[in-house]
């Protein structure tokens, strides 16, 4: 899994400005960045509304109709047990964006602490931390993930925390890096110097001014994040059957490529439309938050 | 591309010399180490069938016939059999093979410590070379079952010079006396095995050398043969023979295999075997009646396998026909679980492997199993991880088959005999016992199958595994390809096959 | 300079070290007996038990790492569970091939990738560059699994222009070779080819707003001569060495594309290894991978010092 390229953005300037205003009218003249919006959203839209949508049952089988190519009776036809493909690839977006949000969110959890006392105490503490960095990074992601995900036993839980696991060097690396060249900044000098806590300084401080390549970051292994999930899935230590989940299809479906190809087309069209979205939004987002492009 | 055709074509007409004729087979997975004595894959069997001749071999409808060993008879008592070997067979090492070879190979086998057909060589207490090519195996007790295994990876005869000098690493470059000797492998891509000039029945042999090459996918598989890449392929999906036969320059034959799939229940095998459906056969039995075996043979195979509801396929001579496949009966079962208490229906937790077949069987079985009111829990586990759970008894019930032995013993005494070797059920009946340990003693196929009938009656009732259909192997191949047969062991036999230009 | 190698090269050495712990604990904690896989259907209890004893499962966990860590810095990496085969043996038989799927991608990727990347650059803020950014991320964004059963469906099956599936080395059939590796090479390269784009846009944005660039053009050189000689020429330096970084990605995105078009590699084996539970296998190979992705990361900062001067003195 090749990631997305670092963020690049330096830190806000100014703590006590408000830029949010600033950053959306760039965002909102963003046109990939509103093009990736939509999809995510789009997305979002169908998982929440998988319940109440007119669809049928993503689990209900019907042998009579079997792989059935798309028909108005299933716009994306049905797979191996006579399932309806539109249903299972509406309610399979909840799996892949829970996947995405939540490893993702475990990766943040756990590594931007880490990286803030990292680049903030410096000293053997760095030495430590870097050198598991280093470590974690050096194991291919995916390798590493599919060993946890083996471990851990297939599910999609298990999978998130493999995934969020395997992403969290990525985010102690960057909040350190950030850390190291916010800490030397007149503020964080003189917050020092007027006495603050550590932690007053590392929470009111260091983390508003980090925060933005995280969220970059962020949105970015998101995509990444989904990716992975489907890979997993795709190698059976995703999301189990009977629920729904596009990796999982795509497993399935290579059994039947010949006979249902319908059945690999759309999973996969949703999964590449999803993390484009990510990857342009977090795109945009880096664009708006750089504050040396005016 | 036009010019790109024609390169391939030069290319192709260079590489390939009219005379040797290699012939290229995909299997569904890499073998495992190639010492008999040593492995354990179905698909490192097929590699034997052309590395390693056996002692003896089997006709597709199962009968016993010479290979290396032409003759053979078994004592009055029942506890020895005397045999001759085939004379002017060599190894592929020039190690001249004679009944001192059998000797070796049969004391490798059950001496070994990596060896993994101990068990299947019990019953054999010693062996005495009575002449170069006349032997006795002398017996700890009548056995009726040791013939059927030197049918298969116990009678493979390995040059005993090589296995002497190798040892533990014979796999790495194996010695036999089969139609073809050993050439390379490279692990995961290919293993190259090539014509012995010197073997016994060389006129039958008509290629010059034979390539296995691992391609899991089955779409894969048979996108390869339908390019010309490869010559034949094991295990065709079902699902794809109407692809295949609508394809003129592919040929398909099938035969029912020797093993089953079903569903084993944990009745005695642990905490976890305490439960309803552990204690009380009332449920299993609903749960078979929940089945339709038609409907997951159509569904899920196309109608190409052969539903079951005994260890054994109903072709086989050893099928019960006093329990012919019921109809599925939905109202019985129902009425089965209200008997038992539980009008309301139950649940029940089933772990299967993580893979594709399995898994689109459970659900198939989760959905009908739904309309008696049995509410399936799927729990899909990796192989090596639902073997560990089903062998220490952490599960309620567990999907998983068997690939089949020759001999009927081979595929119900060790599963349900109290104490038997992998009896992950941990069933228990001495009347059960009794009969199989019978069955193995009668050297009388008739009175054989009156004992396994005995066994059976019981098992019907108790169902501590619910069988559900029998895999077919189908092999597909090149329509230039003539005299191949497809046996219930799944095996390719080379003798008389050729492939025209 | 000498020293700064120096110290890489000591920090280096715990990182391989918590690797190796790592490694080595991941496979501890595998669920699953292997021994049962192994045994055979019929799991004789004679036989685990030797087997058990055979790999030292039965020592206490430090002292079984004690083993294999000695004998990994022997260069012994163990035996194959499942196949017998050293260790070693297995990767000298994989890497050459997985080496050639990197090659051939990174030419996909360099070949789209930096053509790409310069005229996106060029054509900064229009609708070229707009559209060659979003196509980028599109090449990042397509599950290269899919890519790939994709593919095999439409070239192979439906077509039947290329194999499906399978390796063959070069050395005995070179065309062959190249044409087996065609389609995975193409998938494992869209990803990379995005990234690379991205990097040579954003290095090329650098150089084509400085000074001699400037006075290039002023010169009145030819638009074509400034922009491939004299910007490209100086927006190489990080090109090549993302290259150098993104060639140790590509080993690890070798791990699915393996597994698609069956491509006896890397990637296979470990996976393969890692559901049969091959313990000494999975070892082996994520040990050297992830030694041989810090290796390649050292001799890339050697070379972005070696190649800027700047940075040398520094």
């Amino acid at each position: 899994m090749v990631a997305a390229t670092d963020p690049q953005a330096g830190p806000v300037s100014d703590p006590m400005s408000k830029p949010e205003n600033r950053v959306w009218k760039k965002l909102r003249h963003h046109r990939s960045a509103m093009l990736g919006g939509f999809l995510v959203l789009f997305f979002i839209a169908i998982a929440i509304l998988a319940p109440i949508l007119p669809i049928p049952e993503p689990q209900a089988t019907d042998w009579g109709a079997v792989r059935e190519a798309p028909s108005m009776a299933h716009l994306f036809g049905t797979d191996e047990i006579g399932r309806d493909v539109l249903s299972r690839m509406i309610w399979g977006a909840q799996a892949s964006l829970l996947a995405g949000v939540v490893s993702v969110g475990i990766a943040v959890l756990i590594g931007v602490p880490f990286g803030l006392v990292a680049g903030y105490f410096g000293g053997w503490i760095d030495a430590v931390i870097s050198r598991f960095t280093e470590a974690l990074l050096a194991v291919p992601f995916l390798i590493l993930a599919i060993a946890l995900a083996a471990f851990l036993g297939p599910s999609l839980t298990n999978a998130m925390i493999a995934i969020g696991i395997s992403a969290t060097p990525i985010f102690i690396r960057l909040t350190r890096g950030q850390v190291i060249s916010v800490k030397v900044e007149d503020y964080v000098d003189s917050a020092r110097a007027i006495g603050l806590p550590t932690r007053m300084i590392l929470s009111r401080y260091i983390l508003p001014n980090v925060a933005a390549p995280i969220l970059v970051q962020a949105t970015l292994t998101i995509a990444t994040a989904i990716i992975a999930e489907a890979s997993l899935s795709f190698l059976g230590l995703g999301q189990q059957p009977p629920a729904p989940s596009w990796g999982s299809m795509l497993n399935t479906a290579k059994n039947f490529l010949n006979q249902a190809p319908w059945m690999a087309l759309w999973p996969g069209i949703s999964i590449f439309l999803v993390v484009l979205g990510f990857n342009l939004l977090g795109d945009g987002l880096r664009d708006a938050l750089d504050p040396r492009e005016h | 591309m036009k010019h790109l055709t024609l390169t391939t074509a030069l290319v192709a007409a260079m590489a390939l010399p009219a005379a040797a004729q290699d012939l290229r087979i995909a299997l569904q997975s890499d073998a495992d180490v190639l010492d008999p004595d040593q492995s354990r894959t179905f698909v490192g069997r097929i590699v034997y069938a052309s590395l390693c001749d056996k002692l003896v071999d089997i006709t597709p409808d199962l009968q016993i016939i010479p290979q290396l060993a032409t003759e053979w008879t078994v004592a009055e008592d029942g506890m020895s059999i005397d045999m001759t070997v085939r004379e002017g067979v060599v190894f592929h090492d020039g190690t001249t093979f004679d009944a001192a070879a059998v000797a070796a190979n049969i004391e490798r086998s059950q001496t070994l410590d990596e060896s993994r057909r101990k068990s299947e060589l019990s019953s054999i207490a010693s062996v005495d070379v009575t002449g170069d090519y006349t032997l006795t195996l002398n017996l700890i007790a009548p056995d009726a079952t040791v013939m059927a295994q030197l049918a298969d990876r116990a009678g493979m005869m390995m040059s005993p010079t090589a296995a002497e000098a190798a040892g533990v690493d014979f796999g790495l470059n194996p010695v036999c006396s089969g139609p073809f000797s050993f050439g390379e492998r490279v692990a995961q891509d290919k293993i190259v095995l090539n014509r012995f000039a010197d073997y016994w029945n060389a006129d039958a042999i008509n290629f010059d050398s034979v390539t296995f090459l691992p391609i899991p996918d089955t779409t894969v598989r048979l996108a390869n043969l339908q390019s010309g890449d490869i010559d034949m392929l094991e295990r065709l999906a079902p699902t794809d023979l109407a692809q295949a036969n609508a394809d003129d320059s592919i040929t398909v034959v099938s035969a029912v295999s020797l093993g089953y799939q079903g569903i084993t229940f944990n009745v005695g095998n642990g905490e976890k075997s305490e439960t309803p459906w552990g204690q009380d056969k009332r449920l299993r039995q609903a749960f078979s009646y929940a089945m339709d075996r038609d409907a997951i043979n159509q569904v899920v195979f196309e109608g190409a396998y052969a539903p079951g509801n005994q260890p054994y396929p109903n072709v086989s001579p050893w099928y019960d026909d006093e329990f012919p496949i019921e109809a599925r009966d939905v109202e019985k079962a129902k009425a089965l679980l209200a008997e038992a208490g539980y009008p309301d229906g139950i649940d029940l937790t089933v772990q299967v492997p993580n893979t594709t077949i399995p898994l689109q069987l459970m659900q198939v079985v989760q959905s009908m199993a739904a309309e008696a009111g049995i509410r399936i829990e799927i729990v899909s586990k990796e192989f090596a991880t639902l073997l560990a759970d089903q062998s220490a008894g952490d599960y309620q019930a567990s999907q998983i088959g068997w690939s089949g032995r020759v001999d009927p013993d081979g595929n119900i005494h060790q599963f349900v005999t109290t104490n038997g070797g992998i009896n992950d059920s941990g069933f228990s009946n001495p009347d059960v016992d009794a009969a199989l340990n019978a069955a193995r003693k009668v050297p009388d196929t008739d009175a054989r199958k009156v004992e396994y009938d005995k066994a059976r009656a019981i098992l019907i009732d108790e169902a501590p595994l619910v069988y559900l259909y029998h895999q077919s192997w189908i092999t597909a191949f090149d329509s230039r390809i003539e005299g191949f047969t497809a046996y219930p062991d799944g095996m390719i036999r080379l003798e008389g096959v050729t492939l025209s230009e | 300079m000498l020293s700064f190698f120096l110290r890489r090269l000591l920090i280096a050495i715990p990182t391989i070290f918590l690797i190796s712990i790592f490694v080595f604990g991941l496979q501890k904690l595998l669920p699953g007996d292997p021994l049962l896989v192994l045994a055979g259907e019929e799991r004789d209890p004679a036989v685990l038990e030797f087997l058990r004893e055979k790999y030292r499962l039965n020592d206490p966990i430090p002292v079984q790492y004690m083993t294999w860590a000695g004998n990994a810095l022997r260069g012994d990496l163990g035996i194959s569970l499942r196949t017998n085969q050293p260790v070693t043996e297995l990767i000298a038989q994989k890497l050459p091939v997985t080496l050639q799927l990197a090659m051939m991608s990174l030419i996909f990727a360099v070949v789209i990738g930096v053509p790409a990347g310069i005229l996106s650059a060029y054509r900064k803020g229009t609708m070229v560059d707009w559209v060659a950014n979003v196509v980028a991320l599109s090449g990042l964004s397509i599950p290269n699994f899919w890519l790939g059963i994709m593919l095999i469906l439409l070239v192979s099956v439906k077509w039947q222009l290329l194999p499906a599936s399978g390796y063959v080395p070069p050395g005995e059939d070179l065309w062959l070779s190249i044409k087996t590796m065609l389609m995975p090479a193409f998938v494992l390269g869209t990803a990379l080819a995005a990234t690379l784009m991205r990097h040579t846009r954003s290095a090329m944005l650098g150089v084509l707003t400085s000074d001699y660039v400037r006075t290039a053009r002023a010169k009145g050189l030819s638009e074509r001569k400034v922009v491939l000689k004299h910007a490209f020429r100086n927006a190489l330096t990080p090109i090549v060495t993302m290259t150098a970084l993104l060639f140790g990605e590509l080993v690890a995105g070798a791990v699915l594309t393996e597994q698609i078009f069956t491509i006896p590699g890397f990637g296979k084996l470990v996976v393969d290894a890692v559901f049969n539970r091959d313990y000494a296998v999975v070892q082996g190979i994520v040990l050297v991978t992830a030694v041989g992705f810090i290796v390649m990361n050292l001799l890339a900062d050697m070379a972005y010092v070696l190649l800027n001067p700047r940075l040398r003195e520094a």
